[in-house]
């Protein structure tokens, strides 16, 4: 009963336990093409400095469309779709989903999903900086 | 005095004669002159439309063709398909210097030319009168070289994305000898049994071409279609078009190439040209509206690439009429087409199964021979006084006028093109199966034959440096 009340909805609760245990976060979240602007924008706007933009199909349980050549039909189900990936700083994190949530929210079905997983090390190219002074 | 007097007179008498005399003559070479340059005229406006024309038509297979098919076929198919339309542009250009003029053309018996034409030997600037008195016999020819390119070039939609290109090259140059150069000679050539002109044993109105191009490419796609099987994963996988904007680009310029198919068909500037210009543009436009509105009906939405595969058959049904109707008739016509080759693409190629990869058969073997009965049907000697009796009366041309009889003529022709086309294919398609092979391995079809028969890709996205 709880969990259908909190559809739809950020829980900062359940992601709690695994802030304390890491210090980096990789953040994925799969948006529609067409939120892609509002989402830099909101991310901007909460000093996220740096993210990847992946052009993606894919389908949960959003249905795809009927598109018809020549009296054939066919389904597409792979539905073009923004990935954007992102290593925060696990203070960041919290911020960073509420932005993209935020602003990619419809309300409806194939509105897209957002992951978070740990990162255990990042190094930057340059000059071998480690960890999180090489987000 | 007296005597002064009549030097006078007959001097002036003398100068007078002498004056009236020349003025004749030199009236006469006047009136010569002038004929002639009114000759040359009419030859140099029939010439000018008739080199038109025939750029026209070659424009029809490149770009129009290869557009047209290159679009619905899957992008790693689409450099193989543009490359079988224009791989023929070469081959049979020098096939038809070679002998396939000749074949089609020359003086031989009902059924195929002689030889006499060889490496385009007599072949001249000089007009050939049975054919058309007002222009070069080499305009004549390279004009007819444009449709023997664009015929077997039609039926690569039935074998696409899956024959070898060896084999197309052998089958193509097997089949326009063995079933294009006679069937054009039949219905086009002097002697021919079919010839409506030139007073054949059975004489079958063909304006353009709706028998000798679209029928026997039509149906030899069906007879491809059928022995070379499905491609692999058809009908499960999905097999979208790549591009229906290559295809719209192909469809426009194939219904302005086709103004010099039908109109050039007329071989002269005059008013023919005109009628068959206005019905191959009124059953066009008629088409997109049968095959838009018969899908908008049944799907709830008009697709564009139902408009211009509409545009496409109303073109290919109006073709052997297009000489011998007028605009209603070619609205009507045109309009039947378009709701005939929809449901011959749509719901008859899903009924039996086959894989006719672009619908060869289903726009040109169907549209085809439905034009050609239509042509019996709506003929008029009004647009076109093609039958006369032995005093020069124009006699009737189409049911509509009371000439039964040409249905049956229409049935003859489309008949024998049919059983030709058939038999033919069998046999070069057998021929060339147990020699070479007619498929690409299965590994090559996934791959797909850009890469596989030409070594190279239709699209080539470099990451950007």
């Amino acid at each position: 009963m709880a969990r259908k009340d909190t559809i739809g909805k950020f829980q900062p609760s359940s992601t709690e336990w695994f802030f304390k245990a890491q210090t980096m976060t990789k953040v994925e979240a799969i948006i529609q093409t067409s939120k892609l602007e509002a989402v830099k924008e909101s991310l901007h706007e909460i000093g996220v400095e740096g993210m990847t933009v992946l052009e993606a199909r894919g389908h949960g349980r959003q249905k795809g469309h009927t598109e018809i050549y020549r009296g054939r039909e066919y389904t597409v189900d792979l539905i073009p779709k923004i990935k954007i990936e992102m290593v925060l700083t696990d203070d960041m994190v919290e911020r960073v989903v509420q932005a993209i949530a935020g602003a990619a929210r419809t309300g409806k079905i194939g509105d897209g999903k957002i992951f978070l997983s740990h990162v255990d090390e990042a190094i930057r190219i340059r000059n071998d900086e480690r960890g999180d002074r090489a987000l | 005095m007296r005597k002064h007097l009549l030097v006078c007179f007959s001097v002036l008498l003398f100068l007078m004669l002498s004056q009236s005399v020349l003025g004749q003559s030199s009236d006469n070479d006047r009136f010569a002159k002038l004929e002639q340059q009114v000759v040359d005229a009419r030859a140099s406006a029939d010439n000018g439309w008739m080199l038109t024309s025939s750029a026209l038509v070659l424009m029809m297979t490149g770009p129009g063709l290869a557009l047209f098919y290159g679009g619905l076929v899957r992008k790693k198919n689409v450099l193989a398909t543009m490359m079988q339309s224009f791989a023929l542009m070469a081959l049979i250009s020098v096939l038809w210097a070679l002998f396939g003029y000749s074949l089609a053309f020359g003086p031989g018996n009902g059924f195929i030319g002689g030889l006499q034409h060889i490496l385009l030997h007599e072949v001249g600037l000089q007009p050939q009168a049975d054919y058309s008195a007002t222009i070069p016999h080499q305009t004549f020819m390279i004009y007819q070289l444009m449709f023997a390119i664009i015929t077997p070039a039609l039926i690569c939609g039935a074998f696409a994305e899956r024959m070898k290109f060896s084999a197309m090259v052998v089958f193509m140059v097997l089949w326009s000898v063995l079933v294009y150069d006679p069937m054009a000679h039949m219905v086009w050539g002097r002697g021919g049994l079919l010839n409506a002109a030139l007073g054949g044993r059975f004489p079958t109105l063909d304006f353009a071409g709706g028998t000798v191009v679209h029928v026997t490419s039509g149906v030899s796609a069906l007879v491809c279609a059928l022995y070379l099987g499905r491609r692999l994963g058809y009908p499960h996988d999905a097999m979208p078009p790549h591009s229906v904007v290559l295809s719209f680009i192909g469809a426009c310029l194939l219904w302005v190439g086709w103004f010099g198919f039908n109109a050039g068909s007329a071989l002269g500037a005059g008013s023919l040209a005109t009628s068959a210009f206005i019905s191959t543009h009124f059953a066009t436009a008629a088409a997109v509206v049968g095959w838009a509105g018969a899908e908008w009906l049944r799907n709830g939405k008009p697709s564009t690439l139902g408009a211009i595969s509409g545009a496409v058959a109303g073109l290919v049904a109006i073709t052997p009429a297009s000489g011998f109707v007028g605009p209603r008739a070619a609205l009507a016509i045109g309009l039947a087409a378009g709701i005939v080759c929809y449901f011959m693409v749509a719901k008859v190629k899903a009924r039996f199964g086959y894989d006719d990869s672009l619908d060869a058969f289903g726009v040109h073997g169907a549209g085809g021979t439905l034009g050609a009965m239509l042509t019996g049907i709506f003929a008029s000697s009004a647009v076109n006084p093609i039958f006369k009796d032995a005093q020069g009366r124009v006699l009737p041309s189409g049911l509509l006028e009371g000439n039964a009889h040409q249905l049956l003529n229409q049935a003859v022709g489309v008949g024998i093109a049919w059983v030709l086309a058939v038999v033919g294919t069998l046999i070069i398609l057998k021929l060339v199966d147990m020699t070479m092979g007619l498929r690409v391995p299965d590994e090559q079809e996934i791959q797909g034959l850009d890469l596989s028969q030409h070594g190279e890709e239709g699209y080539y996205w470099e990451v950007s440096t």
